[in-house]
C-alpha cells in the first residue's frame, strides 16, 4: 500500500492506478440548468396538455367543489411559461456562453467538414462504419437534429402564446405579440390541431433523444449523459485509435 | 323614397313612438356595449343624419342570415332596420320584382354614389366564370362587384359571406369564395355565424348608419364587440369544465345534470361569437343551453374541421381522416419500433464484434 500511494492518480481499494483520462468542460452550469428544467417542463406540459385534449373521466361531487381541469390547465400554463423563459434564456447564453452554446442555434450547412460529419454519422448509424467520430460538442447529425428541435419549441411557444391569448383576451400582450398566429390559421380549431401534433413530434424527438444519448454513451467512448450532469466531456479511450 | 329623409323620419311615419325610439337607442348602445351616454349620441345621430340606403343583395345562400335577421328579439329593431333596408333593395322580402327590382340597383348605385353600405348575403361561385348562381340573368359575382364599386363599406353577412361556409366546403365544386376574396378595394366587415344572431345584425346595421363607419374590427375582420370571446369563455357551463365534470355520452346521467359538453366536440372552446351572452330566440336560449355542443358555425372552415361529436379535429392529409393523437401515436410506435430494432442490431453487433475490438483497451 505504501508503494501505492506515492504513485499520482486515483486509487481503488487494491492500490491500482485508474488511467488518467482526457475531460474537456462542454456545458456550462446554465446550459444544464436549461436542460433538465426544461426537459421537466416539457414533462408536465406533455402530460397535461394530454389531458387537456382528451380530459379524466368526470369527477364526482358539486363543480364548486372540483377544480380538476382548472389545476390542469393551471400546470400547463405554469411550465410553458417555465419553458418559454427558460428558451429565452438559453438564446441569451448563446450570445454569452461558450462556443458549444450557440451551436444548436445554427446550421453550418456551408461548412464541408461539418455536412461530411452528417454523413458520416449517419452511416454510424446505418453500421456502415465501425467506429464513430468523436467531437467535444454534439456530433453533426445530433447538431442537425437539435436544430429543429429547437425550432419545434419555438413552434410550441408561439402556438401555445397564441392559444393562451384566447382566454387572456384581445388586449392582452400575449395577443398583441402572438395573435398573427391567427392570421395563418383564422380558425383556432387549427391552431390547437397543429399544437398538438407539435407535441407527438417532440415526444418522438425525446425517444431518439434518449435512445442516442445511451447509445452513444456506451458505443462512441465518450461520455454524454453524465455530460450533462457535471459539464464535462470525457473521453474514454487514452489515445485515438 | 326621400333622399335627406332621417331615420327618424321614417320610423315616425311608421307610427312609432318617440318613447319606444328612445328606448331602442338604449338597448342597442347596450348590446354595443358603449354605455349610456351613446344612447343619446345615437338618438342625435338618427334623429339628423340623412338615412344611409343599404343594398342587400344574394349570392350562394340558404336565407338563413335573412331569416334570424327578422326574428331578432326587440319587435322596434326589425321594423326599424328592416324597414329603412327594405326601402332600397333585398330581393327576398322586397316587394318589387323583376327589372322593376334590378333598376333600383342602377338607382342606388348612381344617386349614392360612394355613400351606400352593400350587405351581401351568401357568396359568388367563382368556377366557370360564376355560372353555378346567375342572378336577374347575370352571375351573381359580375352583379356584386358592380355593386361594390360604389359602395362605401360591405357587410358580409353570415358564415357564407365572411368564410365560405358549406358550399365552400371541401372540395368545393362551385368554387364558392368568401367576399373579401373577391372585393378588394373596400372595407368588409365580416358578421360569421351560420345564421348570425339577429341582435348582433340589426346591432352592427344600427351602429353603421348611425355613425357612418364601420364598428371596431378584429384582426379576422368581425366587429370586436361581438366577436372577441368566445362562447366557451362565457359559457354558463363553463363552472362544470373547470371542475372537470363533462357529458361523456349524450344519454348519460350528466348529460341531465348539464355538465360540460366538451368530451361530445363542443366548438366552444375555439368559437369566437356572442351566442352565450346574447343567446337566441330572445334570449331564450342557445345551442350549448338546450344540452347540444357549439358546432363551431361562425369559425373559418367550419364544416371541414370536424367531427362535430369530437374533441380532435380530423387532419386529412392522410388520406382516410385520423385525429392528432392517430396520427401522432403512429410516428411514436414507428419511430419506438425503429429505435428498439436499431438498440437491438447495435447490441447484437457488439456481442458478434467484440473480440477484435479489444485492442483500444491496450
Amino acid at each position: 500500500m505504501t508503494e501505492a500511494t506515492q504513485v499520482p492518480g486515483v486509487l481503488d481499494s487494491h492500490g491500482e492506478r485508474a488511467a488518467p483520462l482526457q475531460t474537456v468542460y462542454v456545458y456550462e452550469a446554465p446550459v444544464r440548468l436549461w436542460h433538465w428544467v426544461n426537459a421537466l417542463a416539457i414533462v408536465v406540459l406533455a402530460t397535461t396538455g394530454y389531458f387537456i385534449a382528451s380530459p379524466l373521466p368526470s369527477t364526482p361531487g358539486e363543480a364548486s367543489a372540483n377544480f380538476l381541469m382548472g389545476y390542469i390547465r393551471f400546470a400547463h400554463f405554469a411550465s410553458g411559461y417555465v419553458l418559454a423563459v427558460g428558451l429565452l434564456g438559453r438564446i441569451y447564453w448563446a450570445f454569452v456562453g461558450n462556443a458549444y452554446a450557440r451551436q444548436i442555434f445554427t446550421l453550418p450547412l456551408w461548412n464541408p467538414k461539418w455536412v461530411w460529419g452528417v454523413l458520416y454519422e449517419l452511416r454510424w448509424y446505418l453500421f456502415l462504419v465501425k467506429r464513430p467520430q468523436k467531437y467535444v460538442g454534439h456530433n453533426p447529425l445530433a447538431h442537425f437534429s437539435m436544430f429543429f428541435f429547437m425550432l419545434l419549441l419555438t413552434f410550441m411557444v408561439v402556438t401555445g402564446f397564441a392559444l393562451y391569448s384566447e382566454g387572456a383576451g384581445r388586449d392582452s400582450w400575449q395577443y398583441k405579440l402572438f395573435g398573427w398566429v391567427f392570421a395563418i390559421w383564422p380558425n383556432s380549431q387549427d391552431v390547437h390541431t397543429w399544437h398538438h401534433l407539435g407535441m407527438w413530434g417532440i415526444v418522438v424527438f425525446v425517444i431518439i433523444h434518449v435512445y442516442a444519448a445511451v447509445r452513444e454513451d456506451i458505443m462512441s467512448r465518450q461520455s454524454l449523459i453524465s455530460s450533462m450532469v457535471s459539464g464535462e466531456r470525457l473521453f474514454r479511450d487514452e489515445y485515438e485509435s | 323614397m326621400a333622399a335627406i329623409e332621417t331615420f327618424y323620419d321614417v320610423i315616425r311615419r311608421q307610427g312609432v313612438t318617440r318613447r319606444s325610439f328612445t328606448k331602442f337607442c338604449s338597448l342597442t348602445a347596450a348590446s354595443l356595449g358603449m354605455g349610456s351616454t351613446a344612447a343619446a349620441t345615437m338618438a342625435r345621430a338618427l334623429e339628423t343624419n340623412p338615412r344611409v340606403p343599404v343594398i342587400w343583395m344574394h349570392g350562394l345562400e340558404c336565407t338563413c342570415c335573412s331569416e334570424s335577421f327578422i326574428r331578432s328579439a326587440h319587435p322596434l329593431v326589425k321594423d326599424v332596420v328592416l324597414s329603412m333596408i327594405s326601402l332600397d333593395y333585398d330581393d327576398t322580402i322586397m316587394a318589387a320584382a323583376g327589372h322593376q327590382a334590378e333598376e333600383i340597383l342602377a338607382e342606388t348605385k348612381e344617386k349614392y354614389k360612394g355613400k351606400y353600405i352593400l350587405a351581401v348575403e351568401g357568396n359568388p361561385p367563382l368556377n366557370e366564370g360564376g355560372m353555378f348562381c346567375i342572378d336577374g340573368g347575370k352571375p351573381f359575382v359580375e352583379k356584386l362587384k358592380w355593386m361594390a364599386e360604389d359602395a362605401s363599406a360591405i357587410i358580409a353577412w353570415g358564415s357564407c359571406a365572411s368564410w365560405g361556409c358549406v358550399q365552400a366546403a371541401k372540395p368545393n365544386p362551385t368554387q364558392a369564395t368568401p367576399i373579401d376574396k373577391v372585393i378588394l378595394d373596400k372595407p368588409i366587415i365580416k358578421v360569421p355565424g351560420c345564421p348570425p344572431i339577429a341582435e348582433v345584425m340589426t346591432g352592427v346595421i344600427t351602429f353603421i348608419t348611425t355613425f357612418g363607419r364601420l364598428p371596431e374590427l378584429d384582426r379576422q375582420g368581425r366587429p370586436k364587440m361581438f366577436y372577441s370571446q368566445r362562447i366557451h369563455d362565457k359559457c354558463y357551463r363553463r363552472p362544470h369544465f373547470d371542475a372537470g365534470q363533462f357529458v361523456e355520452e349524450w344519454d348519460d346521467e350528466n348529460a341531465r345534470k348539464g355538465y360540460c359538453l366538451y368530451k361530445m366536440g363542443c366548438k366552444g372552446p375555439t368559437t369566437y361569437n356572442a351566442c352565450s351572452t346574447v343567446r337566441w330566440n330572445g334570449g331564450v336560449s342557445f345551442p350549448i343551453q338546450s344540452g347540444h355542443g357549439c358546432i363551431g358555425c361562425s369559425e373559418e372552415g367550419f364544416w371541414d374541421k370536424g367531427p362535430f361529436y369530437e374533441r380532435l379535429a380530423n387532419i386529412k392529409q392522410f388520406g382516410v381522416e385520423h385525429n392528432a393523437d392517430e396520427v401522432g401515436l403512429a410516428a411514436v410506435g414507428l419511430v419506438g419500433a425503429g429505435v428498439a430494432a436499431h438498440a437491438a442490431v447495435t447490441a447484437i453487433k457488439r456481442i458478434t464484434t467484440k473480440p477484435s475490438d479489444t485492442d483500444r483497451d491496450a
